[in-house]
This record gives structure tokens, sequence and C-alpha cells, in this order.
């Protein structure tokens, strides 16, 4: 037998699908997508041990072109279809793929509290920075005076940081990456499956159709190079000065703690009340035994 | 599944069916084109690439090229140092970048 080039990334795919998949020309979402398999791979997980929860969105079609278990639920609602699975299954790796305005907008509260809970989970959040699938709309991370579709003068609002968010909500595992560090990203996603607790990855992507364009970005290609020309690593930001900072995508672990995890937490209180339940029901005979 | 004849480097091999079912659409195109493979660094299917320009803009040592209609090629093959960017940044997963 012939040897054949190893190209990890096909033997996840999905075979019945259609290929090339429905992403604009040039879309991060497939990098991404290419450095999530990566770290799968990495981690030699089994197919039926890896499940992926989405909302809707560009970003959120992701699960449909992999072999492993998959759900595609409503929009900003893949946290808690994706705490349920991981309540009722606690030994799959449940990884939730959404993007900035299904997360941080629609799904916003639903991802403080997963944070709270600090139930074992990886939320990847890809920023592209815009609502990219319905047209561009601008979304909480649109910059400031950034154009958009609802914004035709630039945006006034401040930006959510999604990182800040997440620490300040408790999750025990936040990092920043983005799509053009392929092999950096692959291994912080191997370090927030294996982490226990919740884990958030922001993942900064690009939208050159819906947000470049007005912008006046450029490409695919352009906006990519952007990527690598502004974002620092967390050591590069620490020597330089603050104001030289501005802009610029600082990208690392940000914050990594060992906290009590949700499903454990549940699972001993099982356990505490079940053996509450035995002296009680043995009770009334330790009664009859001391009369 | 019918046994379809597959041809190699070595030449024409008749794969078990249990063989090609574990192997992709791509594996097998790249089995297909075995002559050229072996002289070309970079492995392209061409059926999923979009000509996006992403392999050519980040390509370190400048050795893939695109013709006017926007379709990547390798231009000179003999720069290729196997960094595996094109396989890693291709959004459409039609690159494959040959291990040395």
């Amino acid at each position: 037998m012939a040897t054949i080039p190893q190209k990890i990334i096909h033997r996840y795919l999905r075979r019945n699908k259609k290929f090339p998949h429905v992403w604009c020309m040039g879309c991060t979402n497939g990098i991404v997508l290419g450095s999530l398999i990566r770290a799968i791979a990495e981690l030699e997980l089994q197919k039926d041990n890896v499940t992926l929860v989405s909302g809707i969105g560009c970003s959120s079609r992701m699960p449909v072109y992999v072999d492993f278990n998959t759900c595609h639920t409503l929009h900003g609602r893949p946290i808690p279809f994706a705490t349920g699975i991981k309540l009722f299954k606690p030994e799959q790796n449940v990884i939730v793929i959404t993007g900035d305005g299904d997360a941080t907008a629609i799904g916003g509260n639903h991802f403080i509290h997963a944070c709270r809970r600090n139930i074992d989970m990886t939320i990847l959040v890809m920023n592209n920075n815009i609502y990219g699938m319905t047209g561009g709309q601008s979304s909480p991370t649109t910059p400031l005076n950034g154009i958009s579709v609802t914004t035709p003068h630039g945006s006034i609002d401040p930006v959510f940081d999604i990182c800040k968010l997440a620490i300040g909500a408790g999750a025990t595992f936040v990092a920043r990456a983005t799509a053009f560090h392929t092999i950096e990203t692959s291994k912080i996603i191997r370090d927030a499956v294996i982490h226990k607790g919740t884990s958030v990855v922001e993942i900064m992507s690009t939208c050159h159709v819906s947000y470049g364009k007005l912008n006046k970005k450029g490409g695919p290609a352009e906006m990519l190079r952007f990527l690598k020309d502004n974002s620092i690593t967390i050591a590069e930001a620490e020597k330089l000065e603050p104001e030289k900072k501005e802009g610029k995508i600082i990208r690392g672990i940000f914050h990594k703690v060992e906290q009590p995890e949700y499903c454990e937490r549940y699972q001993a209180l099982c356990d505490s009340l079940q053996k509450d339940e035995k002296p009680e029901a043995a009770s009334p005979k330790k009664e009859e035994a001391k009369k | 599944m019918s046994v379809k004849p597959v041809k190699s480097r070595e030449g024409i091999i008749i794969l078990d069916s249990e063989e090609t079912e574990n192997l992709s659409d791509v594996e097998i195109a790249v089995e297909k084109v075995s002559g050229d493979y072996k002289k070309s660094p970079v492995f392209y299917y061409y059926e999923w690439c979009k000509k996006c320009g992403i392999c050519v803009a980040f390509c370190p040592t400048k050795c893939l090229g695109r013709k006017p209609d926007g379709t990547p090629f390798v231009a000179f093959p003999e720069k290729c140092v196997h960094c595996e960017t094109c396989d890693r940044l291709c959004p459409d997963f039609a690159v494959t970048g040959a291990k040395r």
C-alpha cells in the first residue's frame, strides 16, 4: 500500500456533506476549524467522545462538516444545550462554538452564567466584529467608529472585551488567539479542552465581505495580514508602553485557576444526599433496637 | 461497495473495499495524480479551491504563484522549504503540503 500524505483534517470531515463548504472564499472560519481538528487529533480523542454544540451564525456552521457528535441549536442558546449534554454524559468533551453576537449579545446571559457555574466545557467565541451571516449589522464587538449596515456613520458604542467579561463572570481558563497563528491556536484549544472547568477562548477572525468591505480593510489576505501585524503576545505587551498598546490584539492565556467543577459538585451533592437517606431508613430499626 | 483501482506512485494498486472506505475523496485524488505529485511539494485539490489567494500571500519563500484567473499553482517547486504554512492556512482544506 502506497504512503498517503498525512492530512489529518480529511480524516475528521464528514464525507456525505457537500464540499467545498458554505463559507465565503478566504473566510477564516475554515482555518480555525483546521486548528480545532488538529488540536483534537493531537489529544487523540475518540470521535465519539467529542461533542460540538453551536448556535446560529457563520462560525456556528462549523460542526456540520466534522464527524463528531454535533448539535446545531437555536440562536444564542448553545450553552444551555451543552450544559444539559455535559450533565447527562459527564465523560463527553463538550466544545461550544459560537460567534461574537451569538455569545455576547443574544446568548449573553447564558454565557456569563455558564462561566459562573464553572461547568467543564470549552467555549470557542469566534470574534469577527460583526454579524456576518445576516448582512453586516453591528455587534457588541464592533470597534468604535467601525462602519456597519446599522451604523453607517461609525459605531459610537464601547466594545465588549470578551476575555475580561469571562474573567469577571468567573471562568477558570480564559485565553485569546487569532485565526492566523494556527499552531498557537491549536495549543490553546488543546489546553482549554484539557482544563477542568469553563474554558473561554476568544478567537479573532475576519469577515472581509461584511466588515472588511465597508471599512476598507481589503480582501481576505489583507485582513489576515492585519491580524498578523497587529497582534502581540502577553510577554511582548508587558514590555510595551500603554500608548503603543492601543489597537493591538493581545493574545495568550490570561487567566488559569483550579476551582471545583460543577458536575463533580453536583455528583458530590447527590452522593451526600443518598448517604443521608440510608441512615434515616435505618434509623427506625435502631430505635427499635434501643427499645 | 465496488473495488476501485487506484494508481499509486509505484503503479496501479487495487485497494480493498475496506481500505477505500477509510480514505477521503482528497486522499484518493492525491493517489491518482501520483506522477506530478512526486515532483511537486504542494498538492492542490482544485475542486475545493475558492481562489482566495491566502496560500500565495503567506508563502514565506514565494514559491507559489497565481494564474490570471486567481488559480494558485506551484511556480517554483525548488524554492519550497516544506513549512506547511499553505496547508495550515487554507480555509478550504484544498492544499496538502507534502512532508520532506
